[in-house]
């Protein structure tokens, strides 16, 4: 835009003959950008009309009552019930974030000082789950941790229990599920992140007397902060706003605000409440992701400093 | 082999077999679960043991056999259908404007259109919910398109722009000095260098609506109610083992679908 401004600009103070073309050229040019920028305009209004609008219409419905405007849909969510969901809803996303990145880090580390061959076959294993249907690998768990299920029938043949434990429809199943499910949106950008570390870093920290492990600890992980900040900042999103697999594996007996929101519409008809709940969500969610690129671009402001 | 150094700081394999170790035990974890699901599909019995008692093939009976499945299964794959072919066209139109364009205001189109990838799903669900009851888009395919086409966009132009991204625009701009049209110059010489990108954006959009299920359960009821619809439903009553062979044909197509996406990609060692 600044260039072809500027290309306009001294193309009209060469002289008054050449500025009627000037302004054509001009013109051509809005035009064309005008255009190019209507290319967007179908999936823009796809995106808007159908998703984006009814949030909003929703978000505007949680402030009316039956006498106009009021606040009575957020004092209801002020009740234990709903401060139990916020809680497990926020265990969860801690719990199943830090194991995420507990067991999603050696791998990415892994893949990441690995031939590319080795490095695309580990990658296509982390790769497989995301093409998987979520409900099949929900499933998947549901079989293994039931009462008969495998682990259970393992563990009692192997004389570790004698009563089966209960692993699935609660909170353990579904942080198991849950860390399934999310691992591979921790592994990706941990490996690009990592993959963007030069290893002459490495060899300058051994050359200079660091040990392995020091080298390691002082060298590659500050040097892979990036990718763990994205890693850590999508799967914590992702997991606040879960339903299917905590509604499955859960049994019913771990309530997650999303589920809340289901519910308040689907057992009790209540859209006050459920609209509530929505933009409680949303503001939660737009909140963190808020706060992240504000920090994010702190963050690589400061590096170019 | 094993004391051969293999990183920079003169760590040996010998010195790595624990990280080894751990990265095997997570790719298990990762892969072997879903897998699982395939030997237990052809289990006689009801209780999903394993190993299996013995073997048999009643589960695949019992799913080609209900009309209620087979009717899902359509549905799920005329929404796939449709709405592979919505989000691509018009999630590459987006793409290509958005690359190309270089007024201040494609920041906002960019931000507005990723937006569904961060929403949590339930809301966008009970947004379409309110808005399509009026309009009687409720458990309609022409719903269930439109609805799925929002979560697939997003997908779609991340895709597509990185297609774009490692192209040379001024081939487009040669062709159109040479007197072919926009959309020639597009069709012919663009397209075909991005194509991989293309369709394997096809494919992302085509599973993503496959896949859906918060959308679906609000939205697909009656006789449009989609496969992971049903699956859903019946899962959350009891563990049925005709869903353990519906699961082992998505993963099926899901390996055969990921597997293309990979093969047309052109080598880049």
């Amino acid at each position: 835009m600044s260039t072809a401004a500027a290309n306009d600009l001294s193309i009209a103070s060469r002289g008054e003959r050449h500025s009627l073309n000037a302004d054509a050229l001009k013109r051509s040019e809005r035009g064309e950008q005008v255009r190019l920028l209507a290319l967007t305009l179908p999936a823009l209004l796809l995106v808007g009309i159908v998703a984006l609008a009814p949030i909003g219409w929703l978000s505007g419905l949680s402030f009316v009552g039956p006498n106009g405007l009021t606040l009575v849909n957020y004092q209801r969510l002020i009740h234990p019930s709903y401060e139990l969901t916020l809680i497990t809803t926020f265990q969860l996303a801690f719990l199943v974030t830090a194991l995420c990145l507990i067991l999603g880090y050696p791998l990415a580390y892994l893949a990441s000082q690995m031939s590319s061959r080795g490095a695309s076959l580990v990658l296509l294993c982390v790769l497989f789950p995301f093409w998987t249907s979520l409900l099949v690998r929900t499933y998947a768990w549901l079989v293994i941790l039931q009462r008969r299920g495998l682990v259970n029938t393992w563990l009692r043949d192997l004389g570790v229990i004698d009563e089966p434990l209960r692993l699935v429809h609660n909170f353990t199943g579904t942080a198991i599920g849950m860390t399934h499910i999310m691992l591979p949106f921790m592994v990706l950008p941990l490996y690009a992140a990592m993959k963007n570390i030069s290893p002459d870093y490495m060899r300058a920290a051994s050359n200079l007397g660091a040990s392995p492990i020091r080298a390691f600890w002082n060298v590659f992980v500050p040097l892979s902060r990036p990718g763990i900040f994205a890693g850590l900042i999508i799967v914590f999103v992702l997991s606040l706003g879960f339903y299917v697999t905590p509604a499955l594996l859960g049994g019913g007996r771990v309530m997650m605000w999303s589920m809340q929101i289901e519910r308040s519409i689907a057992v009790y008809s209540d859209w006050g409440a459920a609209s509530a709940l929505g933009v409680v969500l949303l503001v939660i969610t737009m909140g963190i992701l808020w706060l992240v690129s504000r920090l994010a671009s702190i963050g690589s402001f400061m590096e170019r400093a | 082999m094993l004391q051969h150094p293999v990183s920079a700081t003169g760590i040996t394999r010998l010195h790595r077999l624990w990280l080894y170790a751990i990265a095997s035990a997570v790719i298990f974890f990762l892969i072997a679960p879903t897998l699982l699901v395939i030997p237990m599909s052809f289990s006689s019995s009801r209780f999903l043991e394993f190993p299996p008692p013995s073997w048999s093939l009643r589960w695949y009976h019992a799913y080609f056999e209900s009309v209620e499945w087979r009717d899902a299964t359509v549905v799920s794959f005329e929404a796939a259908i449709g709405t592979m072919i919505v989000s691509t066209i018009v999630g590459t139109m987006a793409a290509y404007g958005i690359n190309y364009s270089r007024f201040g205001a494609k920041r906002f189109v960019q931000i507005a259109l990723a937006l569904p990838m961060m929403i949590p799903v339930i809301l966008t669900a009970v947004g379409v919910f309110i808005f399509f009851a009026p309009l009687g888009l409720n458990n309609s395919l022409t719903g269930l398109i439109l609805a799925h086409s929002t979560l697939a966009i997003p997908l779609v132009l991340i895709s597509v722009t990185a297609g774009l991204k490692s192209f040379n625009a001024n081939q487009e701009m040669v062709a159109r000095s040479l007197g072919a049209s926009r959309i020639r110059a597009f069709m012919t010489v663009t397209l075909p260098q991005i194509r991989y990108s293309v369709i394997s954006a096809a494919l992302l959009a085509f599973i993503t609506s496959l896949d859906e299920v918060v959308i679906s359960l609000l939205i697909a009821g009656g006789d449009k109610a989609t496969l992971t619809r049903r699956m859903f439903l019946a899962l959350r009553d009891e563990i049925d083992p005709t869903i353990a062979a519906i699961s082992s044909m998505l993963i099926l197509l899901s390996i055969i679908l990921m597997a293309s996406s990979q093969l047309i990609r052109p080598n880049r060692t």
